[in-house]
């Protein structure tokens, strides 16, 4: 059961890092003259949209929380709804704690928007996908023996190595090597990213190489 | 015994500090570079070498190596003149406004004579050598030197020039140089002038006693004829710069007022005089200078005489030379001998002579056909060898200079000379050789001056390598003490006594040898091999643990994250870029270690009920105690945090290397601001701030009870301090509103804003004085018959214990003392009981840290301008913030060994680096506020060096001691927030009527901080560890400095970076050891008074 588990767990991840691939590839189809540097916002919309896609799609599939006992419409609706708003009070929150961090506060707020917006995206969806609309939950996912899965234990690596390769991409800024990509916020978001690519990769290797210590208390 | 504990817990401390500082003594003197001072003169009958020269003039009166051009020279030194303040503006373009910039354009005489006479005068961008500080610039102007930058220290402590220079010549060719404006000339010149006017140049806020004064004499001086050199040295333009920076409308005035001197003096020079019109060095953005940013060493220079003087009309843009140029060719064209030790290059074009004016020049050059060519290469020529005679002795008195390029240049000049020489024995020959020998020349002159700019930046390896040994070493020592000191079978005796003996064995050992063999006796060394001999057998254990392999784990005992994020810091002072942003990147290391903090409380469930959670490991990392906070309280700490510091980073000064950068407004003083309302507010902002802070503190006390003690420090907490706010507020008034003052009450202005800050920082200090006399703020009520019958609501509590142990007899005799008054209270309640009541020993420790702290940080926030006083706020409520939250996540254990984390002492080291940076300095020697010299004294200090220095050195390293100063709070914060326990948490202790309906819980009183005294030992082996490791991530610093500054010597940035970071941060940590060390002698007197305190009260209770 478990082993069977950890392979849908790589097969998942790895269908989110190729939609991170999508998103770099997919919009030079359509669009003139696109690349992560020049046009970086219409990257990060795109990026955040393919890995939403991906999420959910995962989400309809595989469906790894099989808890929802009401299933009538209003009750999907409101669940939806709330992951909605839930999704903008991250991205909000996010955003804040950017500001709060040092980025500035009139200049460039789309930027820093649609950074949250991303970063969101590697944090929150999965969360919600997951967890569904419940603060307890992930409260508890992210607490020292709090993870029930190994899905569960996956998002919460791939959540903090996505906030890790956030906060490293700040460290670049200040340098004065004068490259296009030091520019806030594209260090940020590339470090997020791959971040979020590192902890895709890493959480099932990391999960099947310590199967014998990781014992959920559900399962 | 815990007597003895205490002052060896301290000594032992500060033979850790005396460790670093050998260590940092022993860097210093090896990484800050000294030049080597000849003393040896040139004269007029020694020619600088051999071979002929085409005059045969050295006989002559007035005229020694080449015969003079001028008998006559005004020297106009405008202080600070930038190049683009003389630069001449193109009438603007029709169609374009016109420029409004304060600086731009205000020089017009400049201007006029440049376009109606070309040939009588001409304007140069002079290049100038950092540092930028008037004394060297001074110094180079006068010897054609390059002062090193270990001179940039002594501004205020300045020297007589001991190297030949021009002041020297003239007086030796019995010129008469009269000298009028600043008086740093007269402690470099002493007894030079036949005739001097000095003004004081220290007051840097006053725009113009100096140049009014120059202004009374300049004229006479010059009618009466009693001159051969006359000298005006204008400081208004560079104190108008410091004041108000370059782009206030008083630059304007100020420019204006220069250029009518200029043209005045244009009117009266006759046909033998020259005129020269120069800056020492420019100005920042702000008007500082110091650095070697392109706005401070461009500075303007302009010449101008009555008769035609170039060949040619100026060129299109003016020509950038050396400033120190302009001494080989004052000297030259004066005929006076170069200084010895001149290493500047002659103005070439000056000496292919005029028309008119050349009355005193030889024969023998007149009668050559190429003589303007000839007379410029022999300008070239004497100079030439002027600088190789110098290059010579230079070598020979020291190994400094590079070889091999010296042989080069050798080569080169001896080459040219013979192919000079050559040319005078046949002087038909072509131009072009002539041409071809002016290029030789001055390649020799380029490159002997390279060389010497690469030599005078040369480093002592060995001393280097040796002081950053000793400051790891000494940091090593920190971090594994640290980890022994709260060890259980820890001895403190023995901690000092091996050290002391075998540091004075090696002392003993190297004098001894040093003496026997005769050479010199250097402090710095002894101090090293004191400190290295004393570390010696500390190395020798560790090395012995580490061969009988004994866990790394107290090596590191670091928790990972932090020692990333240590690591990280570290780091950041090996790039360049990073030290220019430490003031963006500090804030940002500060608010991830606080989301880390509150994170690991989460993840430790510490945030949360237990209930939310599925599981809970007890580990020895969680603590049995429930959470002290509800997640939402420690959520918001964080937030609230990361929000003050981000306000606090709206204060910010902009480092002259980020060009696109634009400093706060608000770091500059009110009076320098021109809109009355915004200044009102502003004010009013400033003022509330200082309210705030006071009643944050009074509140902080009241809510701990500490307010009600009649100790004298709390009396002067209720009514000094308020005095301390009113003083302050009046003199901000006083000093932003001066400039509007009526006349007649200027004088009563200026005595009260000399009072005002004197009495402040007088009744600051009072405050500490009774502070350190009676530490203990309790309220003591003992006696009979009050008809409010008071309980024992001290903090102390618990099972008696079992033995009698004489280490805890006092808290014995308290716990006794606590079972006698009970049973008294019960037996005789109605014949007038013996009550005590002392409130709040609990927080005995923190109220007197408090109180100091409050008290200390008064002075310092007067020394700093206005608005930073919001910067003092957001201090305190940050620090008060972040105690809170390490608080949430220290367990307290008990019965002891107490501890303070490492990601507390790292916090608390980030947030004084941070307030460093808010208070609106960088560690760059421009940014330094010399105005806080005069807080207190606004007419200067006469002659005394060492109050201004320390007034200025309390400005800049202001937050370092508070947070040094405050470092015990972070031991006893986490006891002080017990009293939030569960068990308590609606009744808030200090509520008497509570405490008297409910005696029995009594029993549930947290003990609070005197858990602490209740285990003495435990107490003194925390705050050595907290000693230690505040120490170490201080040392760690100052030895990433050392190594970024040795291993990045040949850097591009060095000197304008990482050579002023390092002595910053060398400075930054004297002060901060020395503030631990106040800080926790202060916790020890508190606790000394406290037990004399129970002693008394145990005499009272048996009489
Ligand atoms: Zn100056
Ligand atoms: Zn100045």
């Amino acid at each position: 059961m478990k082993d069977t588990d950890i392979k849908r767990l790589l097969y998942t991840n790895l269908l989110c890092i190729f939609s991170v691939f999508l998103s770099i590839f997919i919009p030079s189809f359509f669009l003139d003259n696109f690349s992560i540097l020049e046009t970086h916002l219409v990257w990060l919309g795109t990026c955040s949209a393919f890995v939403t896609g991906a999420n959910l799609l995962l989400y309809l599939v595989v469906k790894p929380n099989v808890s929802s006992k009401r299933s009538s419409l209003s009750h999907k609706v409101a669940r939806v709804v709330r992951c909605w708003l839930y999704f903008l009070a991250s991205c909000f929150f996010l955003h804040i704690i950017f500001v709060l961090y040092g980025a500035p506060l009139m200049e460039l707020v789309l930027e820093t928007f649609l950074f949250a917006v991303v970063l969101s995206t590697f944090t929150t969806v999965p969360c919600l996908c997951l967890l569904g609309p419940n603060l307890k939950a992930w409260l508890r996912v992210f607490s020292r023996n709090g993870v029930t899965s190994v899905w569960e234990n996956s998002l919460q690596i791939t959540t903090v190595s996505s906030f890790i390769g956030a906060w490293l991409g700040a460290f670049p800024i200040p340098l004065d090597w004068e490259r296009p990509w030091q520019v806030w916020p594209i260090s940020c978001t590339l470090g997020a990213t791959f971040g979020y690519v590192a902890g895709l990769v890493i959480s099932p290797l990391w999960i099947y190489w310590n199967r014998k210590q990781l014992t959920y208390k559900n399962n | 015994m815990s007597r003895m504990q205490k002052i060896s817990v301290l000594l032992f401390l500060a033979w850790v500090c005396f460790l670093f500082y050998a260590g940092i003594a022993l860097f210093t003197s090896g990484f800050l570079l000294t030049r080597l001072e000849l003393t040896n003169q040139s004269s007029c009958q020694e020619p600088p070498g051999p071979g002929s020269l085409p005059w045969g003039s050295q006989g002559k009166p007035g005229a020694c190596w080449m015969p003079s051009r001028f008998s006559r020279v005004v020297l106009v030194l405008i202080d600070a003149l930038r190049f683009d303040f003389a630069q001449p503006q193109c009438s603007h373009v029709p169609g374009e406004p016109p420029v409004s910039v304060p600086f731009l354009g205000k020089l017009g005489s400049l201007k006029r004579i440049l376009e109606v006479q070309p040939h009588h005068a001409r304007l140069y961008q002079s290049q100038v050598d950092p540092p930028t500080t008037t004394m060297q610039r001074l110094k180079a102007l006068t010897t054609g030197s390059l002062p090193t930058f270990i001179d940039a220290g002594s501004n205020f402590a300045s020297h007589a020039i001991v190297e030949d220079n021009l002041i020297k010549q003239l007086t030796s060719a019995g010129k008469r140089v009269v000298f009028m404006g600043d008086d740093t000339w007269k402690d470099l010149f002493p007894g030079a002038f036949s005739q001097a006017f000095f003004f004081s140049s220290f007051n840097v806020r006053d725009l113009h006693t100096v140049d009014n004064g120059i202004l009374e004499h300049l004229y006479p001086t010059m009618d009466s004829g009693a001159w051969d050199v006359l000298i005006a040295h204008f400081l208004g333009v560079d104190h108008c710069g410091h004041k108000h920076g370059p782009h206030h409308p008083e630059m304007a005035k100020k420019l204006s007022q220069m250029d009518q001197v200029i043209q005045g003096l244009i009117e009266r020079l006759e046909n033998d005089t020259l005129l020269v019109v120069a800056g020492d060095h420019g100005m920042t953005m702000n008007g500082d200078h110091g650095g070697d940013s392109e706005l401070e060493v461009s500075a303007a220079l302009f010449l101008y005489s009555p008769t035609v003087l170039f060949p040619s009309v100026p060129p299109e843009e003016p020509e950038v030379i050396p400033q120190i140029s302009l001494v080989p060719t004052l000297a030259l064209l004066l005929g006076l001998p170069i200084p010895f030790g001149n290493i500047g290059e002659v103005m070439a074009e000056l000496f292919s002579g005029g028309s008119g004016g050349g009355s005193s020049r030889g024969d023998g050059d007149a009668s050559h056909p190429d003589s303007p060519a000839l007379a410029q290469v022999s300008a070239l020529y004497i100079n030439a060898q002027q600088v190789s005679r110098f290059l010579h002795t230079y070598s020979a008195a020291t190994q400094d200079l590079h070889v091999k390029e010296l042989r080069r240049l050798q080569e080169l000049f001896s080459k040219a000379s013979a192919r000079y020489q050559h040319l005078l024995q046949h002087p038909r020959e072509a131009e072009a050789a002539l041409s071809s020998l002016t290029a030789d020349f001055q390649q020799f002159l380029r490159g002997a001056r390279a060389v010497c700019i690469e030599s005078w930046a040369r480093f002592s390896l060995v001393r280097m390598a040796g002081g950053a040994a000793l400051l790891a070493a000494a940091c090593l020592l920190c971090l594994l003490a640290s980890q022994l000191a709260v060890a259980p079978g820890f001895l403190f005796r023995p901690l000092l006594l091996i050290p002391v003996a075998w540091g004075l064995t090696w002392t003993l050992l190297y004098a001894g040898v040093s003496v026997t063999t005769g050479s010199k006796l250097d402090p710095v060394v002894l101090g090293a091999v004191a400190a290295a001999g004393s570390l010696l057998p500390f190395l020798w254990k560790a090395w012995l643990s580490w061969g009988s392999k004994r866990p790394l784990a107290p090596l590191l005992p670091v928790p990972r994250p932090v020692l990333a994020l240590l690591l990280i810091r570290l780091a950041t002072f090996f790039s360049d870029s990073f030290v220019v942003a430490e003031a963006r990147a500090t804030p940002f290391l500060l608010g991830s270690l606080i989301l880390f903090l509150v994170a690991q409380l989460h993840w430790e469930g510490q945030l949360l009920p237990p209930k939310l959670l599925t599981t809970s490991r007890l580990g020895s990392s969680a603590p049995t105690a429930p959470p002290r906070h509800s997640g939402t309280h420690a959520l918001l700490l964080g937030i609230g945090l990361l929000l003050f510091t981000r306000l606090a980073g709206l204060f910010h000064r902009c480092p002259e290397e980020t060009p696109a950068c634009r400093s706060s407004p608000w770091l500059s003083p009110l009076a320098s601001m021109v809109g009355g309302r915004a200044k009102n507010l502003w004010y009013g902002a400033c003022v509330g701030a200082l309210v705030a802070l006071l009643a944050a503190v009074r509140l902080w006390l009241r809510r701990y009870g500490n307010l009600k003690s009649p100790e004298p420090p709390v009396l002067f907490v209720r009514w000094g301090l308020p005095l301390m706010v009113l003083g302050t507020a009046a003199y901000w008034a006083l000093a932003s509103g001066a400039e509007e003052v009526p006349p007649r009450l200027r004088a009563l202005v200026a005595g009260a804003s000399a009072v005002l800050p004197r009495a402040v920082m007088g009744l600051a200090a009072s405050g500490l004085m009774l502070l350190l006399w009676r530490p203990v703020t309790v309220l003591v009520k003992a006696g009979a018959a009050t008809s409010r019958t008071r309980t024992i609501l001290t903090p102390f509590s618990g099972p008696p214990t079992s033995q009698a142990d004489l280490d805890y007899v006092v808290p014995q005799i308290y716990r006794h003392m606590q079972e006698e008054f009970q049973g008294r209270l019960e037996r005789t309640r109605a014949q007038g009981p013996i009550t005590v009541a002392a409130y709040q020993l609990g927080s005995v420790y923190s109220a007197a840290m408090v109180t100091a702290l409050i008290l200390l940080a008064f002075p310092l926030l007067l020394l700093h301008v206005e608005r930073v006083s919001l910067v003092f706020l957001l201090l305190f409520l940050q620090s008060f913030l972040l105690l809170h939250l390490l608080a949430a996540g220290t367990p307290v254990a008990t019965p002891g060994p107490f501890t303070v984390m490492w990601q507390a002492v790292s916090a608390w080291v980030l947030l004084a680096t941070q307030t460093f940076y808010s208070t609106g300095h960088q560690p760059v020697f421009s940014a330094i506020h010399w105005h806080a010299a005069f807080v207190g004294f606004p007419d200067g200090h006469g002659s005394s060096t060492w109050l201004p220095a320390l007034l200025v050195g309390a400005n800049t390293f202001a937050s370092h001691l508070l947070f040094a100063v405050g470092c015990p709070l972070l031991l006893l914060w986490p006891f002080l927030c017990e009293r939030q326990g569960p068990k308590k948490r609606q009744s808030l202790p200090g509520s008497e009527s509570e405490a008297r309906v409910r005696p029995e819980e009594e029993q549930e009183e947290p003990l609070m901080e005197m858990r602490l005294r209740d285990a003495p030992h435990h107490f003194n082996a925390a705050l050595l560890q907290l000693g230690l490791k505040y120490l170490f991530v201080l040392g760690a610093q100052i030895l990433a400095c050392a190594l970024a500054a040795s291993i990045l010597r040949r850097h591009l940035m060095v000197w304008k970076v990482f050579a002023p970071k390092f002595i910053f941060e060398a400075i930054g940590f004297i002060v901060s050891s020395v503030g631990l060390l106040l800080g926790i002698a202060l916790v020890m007197r508190v606790d000394g008074a406290v037990s004399s305190w129970f002693k008394k009260l145990v005499l009272a209770q048996q009489r």
